[in-house]
């Protein structure tokens, strides 16, 4: 892993208070006269150490589980073993010919109308939505995706984002089946890279780039401009910023919740009884998990399009970020952490650090003026 | 017990145990196997400084660096025994004498005034000058009855440390 840098002054603004968070119900406000006993006893702080050290919420966010191997007796493992022969000599050759008879036609339809209809805008615009919503609809069969939709469909409004938590990249194309949105993603090298360059492109995407701290403010101005504009498609923010395990919700950056228009929260949970969609970008490239998708039997998931909400008066963009994450994870049943999902990339502030100890350093203060 | 294998053999479990003397159950031991795999990423036998600071909760301890040059280097059974102060079957005196191997940076057996102060410091930081950290630590070290330039060793900790109730346990999570 290259070098990690401590986050910018900047990541901070986007976190809530941890300490409201973190346990720190052992440690209580220590009374009466300081004595020596006092300053020597380290332990709550080692306590606290060694409880990271042993079990921590931020990893375990991070962590594929994959299901228990129920194949190991004499009778299931030659029914697993039929699966296996099942899913990669039958359903993969057939699922990759649905999905090259999809780019065949998606490919041969989507560059005549780009190109002939360029005068034309606001059919040609319809059109590609409509060939992107097919694109994605191949692929989601090319996994043999049984999604249900629950609650009204995304209209076309301006002044509205979407916000949704993130799993996987397939989210995007998840959604993408139903509605045409306009997405913003860290931008990926490979073929990903190539069709975020020319296809999503034309959708109206916006890329940013994760290490670059000042992006975000190149960025704050294209989601800006991009919701004034009535005709641009409906813009889906996924704000955790990266993918998590499907089990927590980590914190949601507040880029999306201070454009001053509606959030409508998408929330969406997968079955892991076929798959675990948990995209580990660790562990595996895009491509690898992709595959491993098309080899099971089905990815299951249910997506629930949410009531719109609104910044109500007196709340902070942070707290309108809380309280949205609270409703997608109480609709998805994902717990929620209090950890900012960057962390994956960079270390915390030093400022965590020295709250706790100034709040000791105070202590210590107070207590030597006691008599 | 490789650093390529991730299972652990019952013998592997029991040589562990007994190295801890026997602080934690195998049930804890095969949990903290998994969780010391989880940590050592690019699985070469131990848990480096990077690894271990990759974990937001580790890293905003204040003592987490001190903790670290502890850690360093450790294997798996040395990392048990580490953490086994911190297991509910500890003795008091274990876990006294854990804290005291935490200040005694050199290990000499001794802990002197400037190795409290550093520890002091950690806890602090920049909210207590230099200045006055070592009027407090002098005057309560006077008032207990030692000299700034005294030498503490373990029974002293014991004696300072004992009868409060220290409460140092960390619960392993067990599948």
């Amino acid at each position: 892993m290259s070098k990690l840098n401590t986050s910018s002054s900047e990541l901070d603004l986007d976190r809530p208070n941890i300490e409201d968070y973190l346990p720190s119900g052992s440690i209580q406000e220590p009374r009466g006269k300081l004595r020596l006993r006092d300053l020597l006893d380290i332990s709550p702080t080692l306590t606290e150490a060694a409880g990271a050290i042993v079990d921590d919420s931020f990893t375990r966010c991070f962590k594929s589980n994959p299901p228990e191997p129920w194949n190991w007796n004499v009778y299931l493992f030659p029914l697993w073993c039929l699966g296996v022969v099942v899913r990669y000599g039958f359903l993969f050759p057939l699922r990759v010919l649905v999905l090259t008879i999809g780019w065949i036609i998606f490919l041969s339809c989507y560059f005549p109308v780009h190109t002939l209809l360029k005068g034309n805008d606001k059919l040609r615009k319809k059109l590609e939505r409509g060939l992107v919503e097919l694109i994605c609809s191949f692929f989601v069969a090319s996994w043999t995706g049984v999604i249900k939709y629950h609650g009204p469909q995304p209209s076309m409004r301006p002044r509205q984002v979407f916000v949704a938590n993130h799993t996987s990249m397939i989210d995007f194309i998840v959604l993408e089946q139903m509605t045409a949105f306009a997405v913003i993603m860290q931008k990926h090298p490979g073929w990903v890279g190539l069709l975020q360059s020319t296809i999503l492109e034309s959708l109206g995407c916006i890329w940013f780039n994760r290490s670059e701290s000042k992006d975000r403010g190149i960025v704050a101005r294209k989601l800006r401009e991009h919701v004034e504009g009535a005709d641009n498609n409906p813009l889906l923010i996924f704000p955790e910023g990266t993918c998590v395990n499907n089990h927590y919700t980590v914190m949601f950056k507040k880029g999306a919740f201070e454009l001053g228009c509606t959030v409508c929260p998408i929330a969406i949970k997968y079955n892991k009884i076929f798959v675990d969609a948990f995209w580990n970008s660790r562990k595996q490239s895009f491509t690898t998990h992709l595959l491993q998708l098309m080899t099971s039997w089905a990815v299951v998931c249910d997506v629930w399009y949410l009531e719109p909400q609104n910044l109500k008066p007196g709340e902070t963009p942070i707290e309108f970020a809380e309280r949205v994450r609270d409703i997608i994870s109480v609709r998805a049943g994902l717990k929620k952490v209090p950890w900012d999902g960057y962390l994956k990339y960079s270390r915390p502030s030093p400022k965590h650090r020295e709250r706790k100890q100034q709040r000791f350093a105070e202590s210590v203060l107070r207590r030597l003026e006691e008599k | 017990m490789g650093n390529t294998s991730s299972m652990l053999t019952q013998y592997d479990i029991e040589e562990v145990q007994e190295h801890c003397n026997h602080t934690f159950s195998q049930q804890e031991i095969v949990s903290l196997y998994q969780r010391f795999c989880q940590l050592d990423r690019n699985g070469c036998g131990f848990i480096s400084a990077d690894e271990f600071m990759s974990v937001p909760e580790f890293a905003v301890n204040p003592l987490s660096q001190r903790l670290l040059r502890m850690l360093d280097g450790l294997n798996f059974k040395e990392f048990v025994a580490f953490l086994s102060a911190f297991s509910s079957r500890a003795s008091l005196q274990q876990k006294m004498e854990f804290i005291f191997t935490v200040y005694d940076s050199d290990g000499n057996g001794k802990v002197t005034f400037n190795e409290m102060l550093d520890i002091l410091r950690d806890l602090t930081g920049q909210f207590i000058s230099e200045q006055q950290r070592e009027k407090v630590l002098t005057q309560v070290l006077e008032e207990a009855g030692y000299a700034k330039d005294s030498l503490l060793v373990q029974a002293d900790f014991i004696k300072i440390l004992g009868n409060s109730g220290l409460k140092m346990e960390v619960e392993v999570p067990v599948d």
